[in-house]
């Protein structure tokens, strides 16, 4: 069992090392800067589909939204609106360095509070329903939100939106900025997180998974819970988002937005992969599913999604609560045994 | 004083009459039972008092107030908590973590990302030391047996400081060693915490030692209420029991 110091020695040494890995590799920074939104995604994932026991097939809407409305208050905050024959895909705006930290700062704030809003309003509509009724019901989420997306003429419609150049003036580069932007939000979830699922609103969480109906009659509001912790989920998902936005640096509604098939359904993976229901589990997937994501492509294109299928067939058959859950059961297997041998 | 009342209670699923013109009483203070052949409506009423499924008619009071129309959260935070039949536990979590979320928590929206307060985590050792759980304290409640299960589920319960506890079956599925053991606890939360029970049980040496009072239930109607004696010598019981 690892200690708590060691634990945090642990963390502290991951932060030293992150901190300086742009520097070792320099062309890789881009690729070190998704490792940090996986983790972010997955960890977000993990609150409701890990601690709470409901799996949400829809969160990818929550990415989409931050990313779609961060793009639109950098595009409108500092210049005078869209010209009237203009063609939305193709408006690049131009900003200065402080109009252009100022607007993306604004941008996320608000993406991640129309998200959460968001989530308040379909989590009171359709966190009343238990279990796969709930995942049946955010299976369409990310797609509609992808059809309407597609269909609004103000956010460049089907053909998606372009985010404002990144100010060349700067001495941090764009790739080095957004790889420790996303450090610090990956970190700040990390914390944040262990720290909700160490208190009693944690273990509230805990408690609808294990047993929704005897939390009830022992006088949990379930349903608030549930909904706060989809809000929370939502806010630092909507973060991400606009991070991603940026750093892709165009927005398209069904490939990069509400992209079912890419994060929408890797988050699910890196969680269960890891082991859903822990704090490391998500950040542990993350890392491995990403890094062999990235391993196949470069060694085995063509093949790449053949492997990666294998790798989740192996994990799902031999360890079907992820890395993190079997390690976890054989402490509590040795946990009951000792306390079996005291008792004699 | 009466604690709960609950009066002509109507409950049918569908074409299946449940309860029919069901009424009892529960004295504050108190231990009441319940008893009645297998399908005479005995947990149904316990669903229609906590709020589990709306009543087609009647009326419950709950220390004067009307409660027939509330939630089960709303109901639980009155001050009235159920047991199960079969136990209901929250089996990934250990069973101080078991106890801890069955303390209230804590309405402050600002103190509810702390963790438990130090009050709780004494009254949860005092607790499972009660129940005799205290050594298997850090295993998963899940890992325990039925009886162990049961008897964590009744801390649980004591945990919210309930004023009324509606215990469904205490003892199925407990072996006869345990059994002692739980009637004095039950005994004790009674008269030492002042918690009034109500009491579905199908063992006669338990019910009959532990509750004042008896009612008695067949076919969803109330067939007889009276003294433990008055219930063991009433033909009409006998008759119900025996299928006659």
């Amino acid at each position: 069992m690892i200690t708590k110091d060691k634990q945090n020695t642990l963390i502290w040494l991951g932060l030293v090392i992150s901190t300086i890995v742009p520097f070792l590799f320099p062309n890789h920074i881009t690729l070190l800067t998704y490792i940090w939104v996986m983790i972010i995604l997955a960890l977000t994932w993990d609150m409701l589909g890990g601690q709470t026991g409901y799996t949400s097939f829809g969160n990818i809407l929550f990415l989409g939204v931050g990313m779609y409305v961060c793009a639109v208050v950098q595009r409108d905050m500092f210049s005078s609106g869209l010209g009237r024959f203009e063609r939305v895909s193709e408006v690049v705006v131009n900003l200065n360095v402080s109009e252009y930290f100022i607007s993306l700062a604004v941008g996320t704030l608000s993406g991640a509070i129309v998200a959460v809003v968001l989530a308040v309003i379909l989590g009171s509509g359709i966190l009343g329903m238990r279990g796969h009724y709930f995942a049946i019901c955010t299976l369409g989420l990310g797609h509609a939100a992808a059809e309407i997306a597609s269909g609004i003429d103000y956010i460049g419609a089907g053909s998606g939106m372009v985010t404002p150049l990144y100010p060349s003036e700067l001495l941090i580069g764009k790739e080095a900025f957004y790889y420790y932007a996303f450090l610090l939000v990956a970190v700040a979830t990390f914390f944040l997180f262990r720290k909700i699922y160490q208190s009693q609103f944690g273990l509230a969480l805990n408690a609808i998974r294990d047993n929704e109906n005897k939390a009830e009659s022992m006088g949990i509001h379930t349903t608030q819970y549930k909904i706060a912790g989809w809000s929370i989920s939502a806010f630092f998902l909507a973060i991400a988002g606009a991070g991603i936005g940026n750093v892709i640096g165009f927005i398209d509604p069904v490939e990069i937005a509400f992209s079912g098939p890419t994060f929408g359904v890797w988050m699910i993976v890196m969680a269960i992969l890891g082991g859903k229901g822990t704090i490391w589990g998500p950040v542990l997937g993350a890392v491995i599913l990403y890094s062999a994501k990235e391993t196949f492509w470069t060694y085995l294109l063509g093949w790449d999604k053949v492997a990666l299928g294998l790798l989740i067939l192996i994990v799902v058959v031999y360890f079907p609560k992820g890395i993190l859950g079997y390690f976890k059961d054989r402490k509590q297997l040795s946990n009951s045994i000792l306390s079996q041998k005291g008792e004699e | 004083m009466e604690l709960l009342n609950v009066k002509s209670v109507d409950k049918s699923y569908g074409g299946v009459v449940a309860n029919h013109d069901v009424s009892l009483t529960v004295p504050k203070g108190k231990i009441v039972g319940i008893i009645g052949p297998n399908g005479s409506g005995k947990t149904t009423l316990f669903n229609s008092i906590v709020g589990h499924h709306p009543i087609d008619s009647g009326e419950i009071h709950f220390n004067g107030k009307e409660i027939s129309s509330l939630t089960i959260p709303k109901i639980a935070r009155l001050g009235m908590l159920r047991t199960f039949q079969q136990t209901h536990i929250y089996d990934k979590m250990t069973c101080v973590q078991n106890m801890q979320i069955s303390s209230n928590i804590d309405a402050n929206w600002k103190r509810i990302f702390n963790p438990f307060s130090k009050e709780v985590d004494e009254m949860v050792d005092e607790l499972l030391a009660f129940v005799g759980l205290f050594r298997k304290r850090f295993l998963l409640a899940g890992d325990l047996s039925f009886g162990q299960q049961k008897l964590l589920e009744f801390a649980m319960a004591l945990m919210k400081k309930p004023t009324i506890l509606l215990l469904d079956e205490p003892t199925a599925g407990v072996n006869p060693t345990l059994i002692n053991g739980l009637i004095d606890r039950l005994r004790q939360v009674n008269e030492e915490k002042g918690i009034t029970l109500l009491v579905i049980e199908h063992n006669m040496r338990v019910i009959m030692n532990l509750a004042e009072h008896i009612y008695c239930l067949a076919n969803g109607t109330m067939l007889a209420d009276g003294k433990p004696d008055e219930i063991q010598n009433d033909q009409r019981v006998i008759d119900a029991y025996l299928g006659n």
